[in-house]
Order: C-alpha cells, then structure tokens, then sequence
C-alpha cells in the first residue's frame, strides 16, 4: 500500500500550487521587496542622508532584485504552473478519462485569471505574436516531423478538398448568414458590414490543428480518419490567411472587385506553394548539413528545430503560410536525417518535439482560460447563438456535401460514419482567437463582440464536442488506431505491390500514379540521396534499412528487458531457424551478413575498446561529447543479442534458473515512446548497464592475450566465409576466450563465455568480480 | 481460350465482360494495347512483353511477365505455363488489378481478397507444390534487392530468413527443435497479410472513356 493517498497528494499538490500563484502575482512580489530593502536598509538610510560619502554603510546581506529577473521568472512560473496542472490530471485518473485535458486546463486557465482578477491585477492576455511565433511552432512542427507521408498523400485529394473548398465554404456561409442576421437584427447590430462579417467568418470557419491533435490524441482513431481531420486543419491554414488579409485589407475600403477576388485566388496559389517551397528549401538545407554532423553528434537535433524555425520565420516574413512551410520542411528533412544522425540524436529530437508541443499546447489552453477572464467582452445573445449555430450547420452541410462528391473519386470510400466524426472532430481553438484579438479596433468597431462570440465557440467545441466524441465513437463502433507492429512480411509485400503495380500499370500502357510514385522514387535514389545521405547509407534501400531497424528495435528490446530472461515477443524463440532448414548445421543465426565496411568498423570498434581501460569514461563536457563508440554500434548489439539468445537458449535446456531478477515490466515512457506517433524509435539506455557485463582490465598483466585477440580477430575476419553455397551465414564473432587457434566450430566457442556467465550469474558476489578480470569479454 | 476474331465483336466483348468485370470500353482500350504490344498478332509472347521500356528499371519484371503466362491465373485448377496468351487470358490476369466495387458483401470482398492474394501467392511459388519454401521466398527477396548490388544480395538471405521465421512463430506457434516448417501454405499467406487490405490496395486504375460514370457501373 502507498503512505500518501492519492487524495493527500492532491492536496499538497493544490497547496503547491497555490503558493507558486500566490508568489507569481507581479505586484505583491515588488511590494514585498520593497518592503524587505527598506527593512534591511531602514536604519542606514538616515545616516547616510546625514552624512557624506564617507560614512560606511553596512554591507547588505540580503537583498532583493525581483526586476531583474521579472520576466524570466514570471515566464518560467507559467510554464512550471501549466506542466504541474498537466501532471495534476494524470493524478486522477477517473477524471482524465472522461474530460479531455484541454478542457480542464482551460477551467484552469479561468480558475487562475480569476484568481488573479480577484488579487487586483490584470490578468495576462494571450498575445498574439507570443502565440504565433513562440507557442505555436513546436506543435506544428512536431506534427509536420512525424507525419505519416503514405497515408497523407494517399489521401492528398480528399484532404485538399476538405481545407480549400470546406473552408471556403463555411466562411462565406457563416460570414453571409450573419451579416443577414445583423442587417435583421436592427439596432445594435446594423453597424456591422458586409466584409466584417466574411472576416469573422473566414477566422472561425478554419479548423484548428492545436484543439484537433489535442482531442484527437487521446481518443485513438483509425488513421485514416485522423489524417483527414488532421491534415485538413493543417492545410487550411494558407485559406485562413489569405481570407484574412484579403478582408482586412478591404475592409477600410469597404468594397471589393471582381480584379480583388481574382488576386486573392492568385494570392491563395502564393501563399501555400510560396510557403510549402520555403519550408522545402530548409528542409533540403537541414538535410544536407546532417551529412557532415558525424563529428559533432550533440548539436545534431539543433540543426533540426534551427532550420525548421527559420523557415517558419522566413515564410511569416512574406506572409506566407508559416504553417506549410513547417509541415513541408519536416516532411521533407525526416528521411535524410534519420538516415544521417546518430539514434541518440533522433530520440533527442523526439523526445524535444513531444515535450516543447506538450508544454505550448498546455500554455495555450491555460491562456485561452485566462484571457477569457480578462476579456473585453461584448455579450449580444443574438450575434453568438447565431455564430454558434451556423457554425455548425455549416460544418455538418460543408462535409456532407464534400463527401457526395470526393466519394466519386475514391476507391475507400467515406462511410457516414466517417463523415460524422470528421464533422463533428471540426474543433476551432486558439488561431482563430489571436486572430480576432489582431483586428485593430479602429476599423472594426465590434471585435470586443466578435472576442465574445469566438470564445464562446471554442469554448462549445471543445468542451462539448471534445467531451462527448469520445464516447460517440466508442457508441458508433468507429474503428480505432491498430496498435500491431509492422512486420517484415508485410513490409516485403507492400514494396512487392508497389513494383506490381507499377509493371501492370506499364503493361497497360498509361501512366498512373503507380508510375510517377515509382519514377520518383527512382530520381530520389539516383540523385537526392547521394546528395543529402552521408556515406554507404545513401544507397541502402528501403526494405534493408527497414529490416535494420527492426533488428536494431528487437536488440534493444531484448537488452531493455533484462537480457537473458525473456526474449520479447516480435522474434520469439519458439521457432528458430533449425526448424525451417533442418538441413543447415544448427549454429546458423539470422543475422545478416555484414559488408565489408561494417566488418571494418566492428574490426575497429573491438580494437579501440580492447586497449581502452576499464573506466570508460562516462562525463561529457558541454562542448564535446568524446566519442563514443556505440553511437552506430547497432552491429554490437546484435552480437550481445546472438549472446543472449545462445545464453537462453542454454539455459532453458539446462534448466538452471539465475538470480536474474525478471525483466522490469516496460516503464510508461518506453510504453508511451513505443505507442507513439513513430513507433521505430527508441529510448536507448546505455545498453551496458543491463547485460551481465564481463569486464576486462587490459591495461594490465594481460596484454600479450590482448595481442593475441587483436590477431585472431584481424585472423578471422580476413578468413573467407567459411560456409556452405546455400548457407546464409553471417558473423562469425571472434572468440572471447583465451585463444584457442584450433577451434572453428562457433559452438564450443560459444560454450565457454556462457558457462562462466551463467556460473557469474549463479553466484553473484565478490568471487564473480574476481573471475571477472581474468576474462576478456567483448563489450 | 476461344479464337478471337480480328475485327471487335460486341459479342465476345460481352461475353468478356461478364467473366472479367470490365466495361466494354476498358475492354477496347486494352484490345489496343494488346494488339500494340503483339504487334497485331493474335498471341501474345513473353518477348513482346520484354520490349516494354518501362518494366526494364522494375525489379521484378521476370515474375511479373510470368505471371501473365501462368496457367494458374487463368482458371482455377491451371498448371504449369503457356508460351503465349490470347487476349482473353491477357485481360483475365489483368481483371486481378481491379478495384472493388462499392457495395459488396463482406463474402464478396473476403472473395476478391483471396483472388487476388492467390495471385501473389502463385507468384511467389513458382515450382507450384502449394507451398512457398524459404528457397522460393529468398528468390524474391533477392529480387527485390537486385537493384541494390552487392550490400543487397548480402541481406536479402537474411531478411528471407526472419520473415519466413516470423511466418513460422505466427502460423504454428511454438515448435521443438526438430520439427521442420516446410513452408508458407496459401492460410498460413493469408495470416499474414491480414494486415494490408489487399482488396483496395491492389488495383489500378483502367482508362475509360468518362471515369466517374463507369466505375459505378460495375457491380460485381
């Protein structure tokens, strides 16, 4: 049982939190300290008005500067408030399964600004450019970075559709049936113009990705589904800007011509394929400056967040889709980056991405809380329901219709189920409000009402509609995300179809978009990535660097769970190769076998680590990581892997049982890293750590073995692969043991390291670390 | 195979379309490629189809022209292969790569499913004892990666290897150290490739004369 309850821990927690509140409030902060300096300096000060300069004054002990630190401090406050109140829900897990976490955090939001209204102060409204420049790139650009391409332009069109002409369907409909309203209305509401009414349109009509990944997420919807919303509200963002330029500029004017519309269309061209070809050339940028990072691993993902930030800034420059151009570049560095930075680097920027979005996205809705709070408001009943209701209508009209006819066109097509959930997953959120909260207040009279009625529609999406989709699609039985890793199989077929498909499509004779697809493939392999890959990996194909990963996951995994008590379920040890090919000698493995430029660096890697000393050093200074030899060590993992494996499967015919401890159940980071949005990555711990290490001292009386190892390794791997026409083998790890020249059955050599292992493992203790020296094992 | 007349017979194209599914002017349009491709002949040979330009960067182009000359593919209880096809066989192979129509039964796409997964299969297993043995499956490996030179050829056995091993574990589970998985049967194929929806996946797209009329006019 736990000595803190779950509800005393809460309670602290609050009392926590309402300290920092407390503290955080600007005023009584300064006013405290001047309250303090004068305290400390009360009885000096009349002295020195006295006295000249002469007179000493008492060395001040303790003061206090808070305006110094003010803004770093308040902005650091925030950010430690929004990631407490984030970690307070995960506290209560009844509650964070019911109400999505963007609802609670905007309760949270109005808990603080009230509170801080209430203390006399004027609570902090969400800025627009802090939103635009600092709070909203990590999301998209975690977004963009894993976006799953196939699937994306799989359903290019549809999405497409969705963003330029569902957009522009809702903001003209919600926009023209207002400014209809208003004109009814009468009085208070005839001031309200035409173009007035088609901005606020075209600023709630777009679909906002922050509130969509926010709910999206937890609810686990098929892919499919998920791309479609998904990447509609990424790609309406160029429509929302053009509309909103376009309307803003003419609403001085007051009218718009037909030359106007037709600039705008053209407008609309510039913004998105300007933004998409900004983001495309840092991405390209970004790829090529990874092929030289081999020396300089630490500053790998700076590179990332660096150029993808740039171009970020370099589209808002030209008022282009900022939004695109992040997507693009993300989408379009991933492949040559993975394929050139170390896995450190990928789980860094991984991990970096999750947590800058996870934070931003929490900010955001803290602030959309807060800014509710301070308002200004303007509440007119008829304005804001007819907002909300034909904000809806539109949606539900706008997807329905668009459906009727993208359906025409796709083979999968829409059920009305899916159209239901995309209707109803169409969340508006914070863009739309620092929209609104941009419009100058000169030429738009009402935005303090059209503030209100944003508000209120957000706060209907995402409450209402957030709440209540999840269970509709578990009452709609609509399919959810399938958690199955991708085996080697399908990946074989999938690229099988792919050349299928494409000989058919040559066969007939005309060019679909199998050809393209695989023409572009072709140029990508010819040319970019010789380009933009660094070394041998430029020509690795994909089925092979598929099948790398998978083995790379598989070592990890097994290293990970304890190494050598249970092998992880992907390649179970219940079928090994014997039972496929009794006809080869039993000690094959499943490796593959390794070319020459890795044999040369596994040659290489033994060799530095055999005369390295014990203490390998594990302390880093902040400007140079010293290298370390694992970074591309996957090869070394899988010779611990063939190790384990062996070691296990000795094991369990001998039917000894070790004092290993099982393998600790899979910590809910690995889990989460595992679930998410690319499931190739892993966290890897230092994968020392967790093997039964044999360690050697060869620093020491027992050089000449060293040289004699150093032979046989050098012996060995220049030896010819000793192995039958068929045979498929692979590495033949040199032999750990004290050199025995006449061995060449990978058995017996594979016997001796284990028995003592196992004998190491039996008996833990003083005695373990003794035999320890006298072995040189290969790390 | 019935003897196909020179000049288009609305009759047999009928008649074609009934067994095959498609419209009559898919049809016309793939008589006139296949009249191109055989230089107006009657039958179609295995070196008419090498000339094709385009299928020289595929890497398996040799199965795939295989394919078209397998007697497998043209009825159900085919064996061994032809040397050349008629426009009739031509056009069956090619009814493989059609899309689903919309509204079928769940038979009926469990149907077109196993087709179409029958065709990979005979694709695979080109000795056709019902069984794709890790030689056969290390043979299209290998293919795949023959365009990647010496750093594939290298790979592609051990890839074979883990896959057939991971068709084993999944098909029959745990098996002691002498029993011997001979090979991937037709279940133990459609196992494993429940993953990809293989019905919508596999097709392409056949030119027409109005695409959207067309394609709802085919209900299977």
């Amino acid at each position: 049982g736990q000595i803190i309850s779950p509800v005393m821990e809460l309670k602290m927690f609050l009392l926590v939190l309402g300290l920092l509140v407390g503290t955080g409030s600007p005023d009584m902060g300064s006013s405290q300290g001047k309250c303090s300096e004068s305290l400390v300096q009360g009885p000096q000060t009349q002295e020195n008005r006295t006295h000249t300069t002469h007179s000493k004054k008492p060395f001040p002990v303790l003061s206090f500067g808070y305006d110094y630190v003010r803004l770093p401090f308040e902005i650091s406050l925030w950010v430690l408030l929004a990631s407490l109140m984030k970690l307070g829900f995960h506290l209560m897990p009844r509650l964070s399964s019911i109400v999505p976490e963007s609802c609670l955090l905007i309760v949270v939001g109005l808990l603080v600004g009230g509170l801080i209204k209430l203390v006399g102060e004027a609570p902090p409204v969400l800025e627009s450019n802090i939103f635009f420049l600092y709070l909203l790139p990590p999301i998209i650009l975690d977004a963009g970075y894993f976006l799953p391409i196939r699937q994306f332009t799989e359903n290019l069109g549809t999405i497409l559709m969705f963003a330029v002409v569902g957009t522009l369907w809702n903001a003209f409909f919600v926009g023209g049936l207002l400014y209809g309203v208003c004109q009814l209305e009468g009085h208070r509401l005839v001031t309200v113009d035409l173009l007035s009414c088609l901005l606020f349109g075209s600023i709630i009509s777009a679909v906002d990705p922050v509130a969509v990944l926010a709910v999206f997420e937890e609810i686990h919807i098929n892919e499919l589904l998920h791309i479609l919303v998904f990447g509609e509200s990424l790609l309406n963002d160029a429509v929302t800007v053009v509309l909103y330029h376009l309307f803003e500029e003419f609403s001085s004017v007051g009218t718009i011509t037909v030359t106007d519309v037709l600039l705008g269309i053209v407008c609309f061209l510039v913004v998105s394929l300007g933004g998409i070809v900004v983001g495309a050339i840092y991405g390209i940028l970004a790829a090529f400056t990874s092929r030289f990072t081999s020396h300089t691993r630490v500053i790998e993902p700076l590179f990332v967040f660096l150029y993808s930030y740039m171009a970020y800034l370099s589209a808002e420059v030209f008022h282009l889709s900022g939004i695109m151009a992040l997507i693009a570049c993300g989408a379009v560095m991933r492949p040559y980056v993975e394929a050139n930075i170390s896995h450190k680097s990928h789980t860094t920027i991984k991990y970096f991405l999750k947590m800058w979005s996870s934070v931003s996205d929490t900010l955001i809705f803290i602030f959309l809380g807060v800014s509710t709070v301070a308002g200004p408001h303007e509440w007119n009943w008829i304005f804001v329901v007819a907002t909300l209701i034909f904000c809806l209508v539109a949606r539900v009209l706008g997807v329905v219709g668009l459906t009727f006819v993208i359906n025409k066109f796709r083979i999968v097509k829409l059920t009305s189920k899916d159209q239901f959930i995309i209707a109803y997953g169409g969340l508006r959120g914070a863009i739309a409000f620092s929209l609104v909260y941009l419009l100058n207040t000169d030429h738009f009279p009402k935005r303090n009402m059209f503030l209100t009625a944003i508000i209120t529609v957000i706060f209907f999406t995402v409450f209402v509609q957030g709440m209540t989709i999840r269970p509709l699609v578990d009452l709609l039985a609509v399919k959810k995300k399938q958690e199955t890793k991708r085996s080697i199989n399908e990946e074989i077929h999938t690229q099988f179809l792919d050349h299928l498909l494409t000989g058919i499509e040559d066969i007939c004779g005309h060019y679909g978009h199998h050809h393209w697809k695989d023409k572009l493939n072709r140029f990508n392999k010819k040319y970019v990535k010789k380009c933009l890959i660094a070394g041998e990996r430029s020509k690795e194909p994909q089925l092979i660097a598929f099948y790398h990963k998978m083995e790379m996951k598989q070592a990890i995994e097994l290293v990970e769970s304890g190494g050598g008590s249970k092998l992880p379920s992907a390649m179970p040890s219940t079928v090994s190769m014997q039972n496929i090919q009794p006809k080869k000698p039993p000690q094959d493995r499943a490796l593959p076998q390794l070319s020459k430029a890795r044999e040369e660096e596994i040659r290489k890697i033994l060799r530095t680590n055999l005369q390295r000393t014990r203490q390998r050093l594990r302390s880093y200074n902040r400007h140079t990581l010293i290298a370390d030899p694992y970074e591309d060590g996957w090869n070394e993992i899988l010779i611990k892997r063939k190790k384990m494996k062996e070691l296990e499967k000795k094991i369990s015919q001998m039917n000894n049982y070790l004092t290993v401890p099982a393998p600790p159940p899979d910590s809910p980071t690995i889990a989460r890293a595992r679930l998410a949005s690319d499931p190739q990555a892993w966290g890897l711990k230092s994968a020392t750590e967790s093997i039964p290490s044999i360690k050697v001292d060869l620093a020491s009386p027992q050089s000449p073995e060293s040289v004699n190892i150093v032979d046989e390794i050098g012996m060995k791997g220049s030896q010819p692969k000793v192995s039958e026409e068929g045979g498929g083998l692979t590495m033949k790890v040199p032999s750990p043991t004290k050199p025995r020249k006449d061995q060449t059955t990978d058995e017996d050599n594979d016997k001796e390291p284990q028995q003592r292992l196992m004998r190491c493992l039996s008996d833990p203790g003083p005695a373990a670390e003794e035999e320890d020296e006298d072995e040189p094992f290969l790390h | 195979m019935g003897s196909f007349q020179s000049l288009p017979d609305d009759h047999q194209y009928r008649t074609l379309s009934l067994k095959t599914g498609f419209s009559l002017e898919q049809i016309a349009i793939l008589h006139n490629r296949f009249k191109q491709l055989s230089q107006n002949e009657e039958t179609l040979r295995r070196d008419d189809l090498k000339t094709i330009q385009d299928l020289e960067s595929n890497p398996i182009r040799y199965q795939i022209i295989e394919a078209f000359f397998d007697r497998r593919n043209f009825q159900k209880d085919g064996v061994g292969s032809v040397e050349e096809i008629g426009f009739e066989e031509f056009l069956t192979v090619m009814s493989y790569f059609r899309a689903p129509a919309h509204h079928i039964t769940e038979e009926q796409r469990e149907e077109i499913r196993r087709a179409k997964l029958r065709f990979l299969f005979n694709m695979h297993d080109t000795d056709n004892d019902g069984t794709i043995t890790l030689e056969e499956y290390r043979h299209v490996v290998e293919e795949l990666l023959s365009r990647s030179g010496a750093l594939g050829r290298e790979t592609a056995k051990g890839i074979a290897d883990a896959a057939m091993l991971e068709v084993a574990s999944i098909s029959v589970g745990p098996m002691a150290p002498d029993e011997f998985y001979e090979g991937i049967t037709f279940e133990h194929f459609l196992k494993i490739l429940k993953g990809i929806e293989i019905e919508t996946r596999m097709h392409i797209r056949f030119l027409n004369m109005d695409t959207a009329v067309f394609c709802k006019q085919h209900s299977v």
